[in-house]
């Protein structure tokens, strides 16, 4: 059968009974049989699962009809989580050793709402360990491939998310972005990516990394569907306290983009740099005004990033001691050793001042620089990495030069504000192209309406790489 | 920027818990130091008026009440008696 793909297509099929969710469920679970020994999105398939959701949503079907989609807003989508979302039952490793018998006791708040919802299970997918990456080579699990060419790396960390989504092994995936996670295997997988605001969605049940930057995203291959899941998996649930619910903020009537002058940095790939300015002009033509903006703290952001972050880390990786669940700190791998050891340096005496203070107050400054320019803009509009994916081992041995493969997306969350990713095209070579939007603190609907703007003025169509 | 030196590395290896062998210790030393020289430009940003982030939310002292519930528990691994079941500790005496 050919899958549907997008939400709105799976359920006019499902309402006109092209198919049942049964046979979706069926068909996705053997493409991954197929298909992901050669990928590695995957860790875990939760078949029987499924099997079992799907059952549900086909009763739900015969005995309410289409009232069902009423009070099941996401009836009949299938959904992979990272494997660093809790889900009751169902083994949980963070793509770490340290977790690989890990069999939690509930589950994450946003895994209960998109159940809630009506959503299908089907698997947890693969991720560098702990969420410590740029290209899914840190899996303690072995590196997830890009489904378009599988030489090249499907960015990290939530690699198997996006690239379950580019394989069309789920019609939705959820990820985590402390420093472009979300946004940047977006990116690399030609999928919809959203990192929402920090403080919007729950991180209750979801392994942390980095406390002050973790937000808890998804993948989509339209707008319009991760503005639906948005609307699921937003706001307060008790748990986690950094909660709030975003107010409707009123839009201004006529939009403004601002271009960043600093992100078209030294070494930006010449068709990276192309496909912002084609968007640009999409958004000129359909009357957005463009103007240019400054974000002068930029070039800091990774540095201010690489000791806020490993610091965190420091912290969060300090229960795993092998005596409550997992195993013991030998099972960390080379990538989580080295976040412990650079986080623990810069807390530690006589270096606190120099390195984490300081990091923190230029975290500010990075901040003041975003609420001067959406004084200005609306929204902002980048390039999400500064090359398209690059090939697998490119950068595995030199840490540095992986670290720099988040300079376009870290500042986001240092500022806390949402990003959303949406695929432009592919380059010369086949592989894919894109870039991000940029908005002040819960301006999710602003980015939203500017994504669905720019897939409507495009006639964007979905595509799958296999 | 200073250095760092192996006994950096052995120093904050044992604060963190994380035992390191000596083929480890120099590829971390050479990585770690060339990652905290990178980091260290943030000494040129004048920051003496500046105050410190550390959360982006501004919320305060969010309260809840604490509950014990089983579902709460860290794990769903085999258990005994209530119990995490883990490998032995201790080993019986040999000298007996």
């Amino acid at each position: 059968m050919n899958l549907p793909l997008t939400i709105k297509e799976t359920q006019a099929g499902l309402k006109e009974k092209k198919f049942k969710a049964a046979e979706i469920v069926r068909e996705y679970l053997e493409r991954i049989k197929k298909h992901d020994k050669g990928i590695n999105a995957f860790l875990t398939i939760s078949e029987e699962q499924a099997f079992e959701a799907a059952a549900k949503v086909d009763r739900l079907l015969e005995n309410s009809g289409e009232d069902a989609f009423n009070q099941y807003p996401l009836l009949g989508v299938t959904v992979a989580y990272k494997d660093l979302f809790l889900t009751k039952g169902i083994r949980t490793t963070a793509g770490s050793k340290v977790l690989e018998s890990f069999v939690p006791a509930y589950s994450a708040t946003v895994v209960e709402r998109l159940q809630k919802a009506g959503c299908i299970l089907v698997g947890k997918t693969n991720c560098d360990a702990w969420a410590h990456g740029a290209s899914g080579e840190n899996s303690d699990f072995g590196p997830t491939k890009n489904p378009w060419q599988p030489e090249f790396v499907p960015g990290g960390s939530s690699s198997g998310s996006a690239a379950a989504i580019a394989a069309n092994f789920s019609l939705i995936a959820c990820g985590t972005d402390t420093g472009g996670s979300v946004r940047q295997p977006a990116n690399f997988c030609g999928v919809v990516g959203l990192k929402p605001t920090y403080g919007v969605v729950s991180r209750y049940g979801i392994i942390a990394m980095a406390s002050s930057l973790d937000s808890v995203g998804h993948f989509a291959r339209t707008v319009e569907d991760a503005r639906r899941i948005f609307e699921i998996t937003k706001g307060e649930d008790g748990y986690d306290g950094t909660l709030v619910n975003p107010k409707a903020k009123m839009q201004n009537s006529k939009l403004k983009i601002g271009i960043p002058k600093e992100y078209f940095i030294e070494g930006l790939d010449k068709e990276v740099e192309e496909s912002i300015l084609n968007a640009m002009e999409v958004f000129r033509k359909e009357g957005i005004e463009i103007v240019e903006v400054s974000l002068p703290h930029t070039k800091y952001a990774i540095s201010v990033y690489y000791i806020v972050q490993p610091a965190e880390v420091s912290s969060n990786l300090g229960r795993y001691d092998g005596v409550r669940y997992g195993n013991d700190r030998n099972s960390f791998g080379a990538e989580a050793k080295r976040r412990i050891m650079l986080g623990t340096y810069v807390l530690s005496a006589g270096y606190y001042d120099a390195y984490y203070l300081k990091a923190m107050k230029v975290r500010s400054k990075i901040i003041q620089d975003f609420e001067q320019a959406f004084e200005e803009v609306d929204a902002i509009l980048a390039p999400v990495s500064p090359t398209p994916p690059f090939k697998l081992g490119e950068k595995a041995d030199n840490p540095l030069q992986m670290y720099l493969a988040d300079i376009l997306t870290v500042a986001g969350n240092l500022a806390g504000i949402p990003g959303l990713a949406i695929p432009s095209g592919f380059t010369k070579n086949g592989l894919p192209l894109g870039f991000q939007l940029l908005g002040p603190r819960f301006s999710e609907e602003t980015l939203f309406s500017l994504g669905e703007l720019y897939q409507k003025a495009t006639d964007y169509q979905p595509k799958v790489a296999i | 920027m200073s250095k760092l030196t192996k006994k950096d590395v052995e120093h904050v290896a044992s604060l963190a818990k994380l035992s390191i062998s000596d083929k480890e210790l120099e590829k971390y030393l050479k990585q770690l130091d060339e990652i905290v020289n990178y980091i260290g430009e943030l000494n040129e940003v004048d920051t003496e008026s500046t105050e410190p982030t550390s959360q982006t939310t501004g919320l305060e002292n969010i309260f809840r009440p604490d509950e014990l519930k089983p579902q709460q528990s860290l794990s769903d691994e085999e258990t005994h008696n209530g119990y995490f079941k883990v490998e032995a500790v201790l080993t019986e005496r040999t000298d007996k």
